[in-house]
């Protein structure tokens, strides 16, 4: 977006991980040699160290030279001789006027810190150049076609020279959208003429050089009527992009789209800032900043509700967003476009027993407290955003559906091959989808992001199958002698409708059909589908009004814990999750993608975070100090689902990959903070944070 | 007591098969299965002993291979995930929805094929003591728990 960084630090280095020299070798043992034979020299440059410290009046300036980077996009704004890489506002109604009429008036401000992805597997590719300077790429990356893109623009290599290739990818969640590693290793190929390097992160390489998850610092003001509802909010973010910005600019666009929460608020005045600091730079994390911009509205919900002694479930069912409302970017809701709130906390109220109260004594100290939080999130793909599909058959009349998605853990190719079974209404069986991705043999899929995959390929299958059924039909109703619209296609045969005893299979059609004297007709029957996201556009610079997505999940969450308040420890009961995903594709699957995303939201708002020293140096590279979560440890998980259909997408289905893990931390600290009767404003909530918080820092 | 002190030929036995294989006497055990035998089912992941996505079973013992020389198993017996055909608990796992990425699964596996050959019908301290030794990113435990109950309960055979 910013073409701000160097594959290897030129001159200055901005982060504590960042790649300043390459060795190959033959062996990685030898390789390791030669590392520690390096001598570097430092001048140490003074330190941002946060966001804030980076909009101080004297704090040095990372990229003194922003005013000569290239942007790839038009709606990026940066702020030149400052730590400001980019800025997007939110200017709806009149806040002035929305606080004028506010019975109360809430600040608060929040401070989240960068964390990882811990994909199990890290960042690895394979390079070489070939003989006739064919660049051949394998990679753990959820984006091979911008790898290609990238590569091309970078080194300045044709497009059908450069061949990317992606396996089964372990794990993803957005860390594997940025392309890093694969420039390296295509240097280090060409300074070894062309042969083949194999570069895989340690896992400490893997936390410190490799992007990480945005830090956010906010300031929101929130105003409502004494009946609840709200009539204004104000809002600053501060998203800490680290040393280079990556896709900080979408990040912080993602932010404002969304920045109200799924309420209704008429005045909203809303500026996101993308800042430089000296950490280690941040890109798409799982739920794109809609985790953080959450936090921080959720915990405003449950303030509000607690100034005004009203149920944190009503006040939000109260603002809900409903049909003829806008959202922030002016977008008019519609049940098709929104999906249903209402219902979902209606659902979870259920689910989790609301009820029977949100805190409750349990003796010896301890005490048992629910908190809940709503999400929603819709894309931020470019309107450009492409996926194709083609369909060949076999002989036996199976199918192969080629697609260039990545499949990194949500079972999205067995998506595809539901979709494209339930068109053509034959075995799922007997269709099969490429598992690998190779950009030279596959149509594009934009990126392998954003929980859109279903949605862009699926589009693009339901196209595809259409023009089989096409040509199926074509071909058949020359044979039968009938108009291919009298036809039906079923159970891989062609039937005519009014006497389907009068049929052909597919066997004998898709790769053209033999009359019995030898005469052939036809030829293959190729299946083409093409998407393009299309009607979406940039968001106005001054007001943000425009449309960013087509479509929105949303959904309400809830955290039970046990906490005890002589130690400030807690553990996890219950954790809830009621989305509305239009149409549940895959419930198996769907249950077990909300369950995930609900246990790394545990994760986060538990315990996952980076900390650095005075110079920014990142202090937990290593799984032995950043936690993540652990078998046992986990809460008993409760999913349902809403669907309220979208009507354009394939079978009406939402995107529901990322949304588990919104508004989980929200919850966790609405829960402890009402256990802990604290304000638990920043993450992670370790026993010591609680404990500090609520003394002080004086026991 | 046994010492290697310079780059040998060794025997190994892995999944019921003698290999033989040259070694350093710092090799460790999963490098020796990725790169030598080509055996890529364990995983690397931390090399660290952090996150358990190189389980292997030695002597029926679940093992991270990443902290284990190789030359500390000469005379073992090794089994890796290839060496697993068809365990319940393999079975489980599809049928749980115990995995979504993959990356992990092979270690899982190992833990709990071993604790249910270890422990026929083991309290749920002793289950969640052994699985806490490995790491998922994906899923959220409580899937990979329904697998290996089925399996101790025998109801996937």
């Amino acid at each position: 977006m910013i073409e701000d960084r160097p594959p290897l630090a030129r001159k200055k280095v901005r982060y504590y991980g960042e790649p300043i020299a390459l060795v190959v070798a033959d062996s990685d043992f030898t390789a390791a040699k030669a590392v520690s034979l390096i001598q570097v020299e430092y001048k140490p440059l003074p330190v941002v160290n946060s966001p804030s410290q980076a909009l101080e009046k004297d704090a040095p300036v990372l990229h003194e030279q922003m005013i000569l980077y290239h942007l790839t996009s038009e709606d990026i704004y940066p702020e030149l001789n400052t730590n400001i890489c980019d800025r997007k506002k939110i200017r709806k109604g009149d806040v002035k006027q929305g606080f004028a009429a506010s019975d109360i008036i809430l600040d608060s401000t929040f401070t989240l810190p960068q964390s990882d992805h811990i994909a199990m597997e890290t960042r690895a590719v394979h390079a070489r150049i070939d003989a006739d300077g064919t660049v051949f790429i394998k990679t753990s990356s959820q984006t091979p076609f911008s790898v290609r893109e990238s590569i091309s623009q970078t080194f300045n290599i044709n497009l059908d020279k450069i061949i990317v290739e992606v396996p089964f990818v372990g794990g993803g969640f957005g860390g594997k959208a940025p392309v890093q590693l694969e420039l390296l290793a295509y240097m280090a190929s060409k300074a070894v003429g062309g042969k083949e390097v194999k570069m895989i992160n340690s896992r400490e390489q893997d936390i410190a050089s490799s992007p990480c998850r945005m830090g956010l610092e906010a300031t929101v003001k929130l105003g409502a009527a004494k009946n609840g509802m709200i009539q204004a909010v104000q809002i600053t973010y501060l998203l800490d992009t680290g040393a280079y910005s990556d896709v900080g600019p979408r990040l912080i666009k993602a932010m404002i789209v969304d920045c109200t929460g799924p309420y209704n608020i008429p005045n909203v005045w809303c500026d996101a800032l993308c800042v430089y600091t000296n950490h280690p730079y941040v890109t798409s994390f799982r739920g794109f900043s809609h985790a953080s911009s959450a936090f921080c509205i959720e915990r405003m919900m449950d303030k509000l509700a607690h100034a005004l002694q009203m149920d944190p479930a009503e006040i939000r069912a109260k603002n809900a967003l409903q049909p003829g409302n806008t959202s922030p970017t002016q977008v008019k809701i519609t049940p098709s476009i929104f999906g249903n709130l209402t219902a979902c906390i209606d659902k979870l109220k259920a689910l989790i027993n609301w009820d029977e109260g949100t805190m409750i004594e349990v003796g010896n100290g301890k005490v048992r407290a629910k908190g809940m939080a709503c999400l929603w999130k819709t894309s931020n793909s470019p309107p450009n955003a492409v996926s194709g599909v083609l369909l060949t058959f076999n002989t036996d009349g199976s199918i192969n559906l080629n697609c260039g998605c990545v499949e990194c853990g949500p079972g999205m190719k067995t998506t595809a091959a539901q979709i494209l079974s339930e068109k053509l209404k034959m075995d799922i069986n007997r269709i099969s989808v490429n598992m690998e991705v190779n950009t030279k043999y596959n149509p594009e899929h934009w990126k392998t992001v954003a929980s859109m995959t279903t949605y862009m390929v699926g589009r693009a299958v339901l196209r595809a199958a259409e023009d089989v059924i096409q040509q199926l039909k074509n071909l058949a109703a020359a044979v039968l002698k009938c108009p291919p619209e009298d036809l039906e296609v079923a159970n891989e045969q062609v039937s005519v409708r009014q006497d389907p005893s009068l049929f052909l299979q597919f066997k004998d059609l898709v790769h053209g059909y033999q009359y019995p004297n030898g005469n052939s007709v036809g030829g293959q029957i190729l299946g083409r589908g093409s998407f393009i996201m299309g009607d979406l556009n940039l968001l106005d610079q001054e007001t943000g009004a425009g449309k960013s997505g087509p479509y929105w999940t949303v959904g309400a969450q809830a955290v039970e814990i046990e906490y005890d308040r002589k130690d400030y420890t807690y553990r996890f009961v219950k954790a809830a999750t009621v989305l509305d995903a239009g149409k549940v594709l895959n419930p198996k699957m769907a249950e077990g993608l909300v369950k995930g995303g609900m246990c790394m939201g545990l994760g986060l708002g538990s315990r996952e975070s980076f900390s650095y020293d005075k110079d920014g140096k990142v202090l937990d590279t290593s799984l032995r100090t950043y936690k993540v979560m652990h078998f046992g440890e986990t809460p008993q998980y409760l999913v349902e689902f809403v669907e309220t259909p979208e009507i354009d997408a394939p079978y009406q289905a939402r995107g529901i990959a990322e949304h588990g893990i919104i508004g989980i931390p929200a919850a966790l600290a609405n829960a402890l903070s009402l256990a802990a009767q604290a304000e638990l404003d920043e993450l992670p909530l370790t026993p010591e944070t609680i404990w500090r918080i609520k003394t002080g820092g004086c026991s | 007591m046994f010492a290697l002190s310079k780059r040998s030929l060794i025997k190994l036995n892995v999944n019921q098969e003698e290999y033989e294989v040259f070694i350093r006497p710092s090799d460790i055990l999963l490098f020796t299965l990725r790169e030598q035998l080509g055996l890529t089912g364990a995983k690397p992941g931390c090399y660290n002993g952090d996150c358990g996505a190189c389980t292997v079973l030695v002597d029926g013992l679940p093992v991270k291979s990443c902290l284990m020389l190789t030359a500390e198993a000469i005379g073992k017996q090794i089994t890796t995930v290839e060496g697993l055909k068809d365990a319940p608990i393999q079975k489980a796992f599809i049928e749980q929805f115990a995995f979504q990425c993959g990356y992990c699964t092979s270690g899982f596996l190992m833990v709990c094929h071993a604790l249910a050959n270890r422990h026929p019908n083991p309290p749920d301290i002793v289950i969640d003591e052994w699985l806490q030794s490995n790491i998922c990113r994906c899923t959220s435990y409580e899937e990979i728990g329904n697998a290996i109950r089925k399996v101790l309960s025998g109801t996937c055979k």
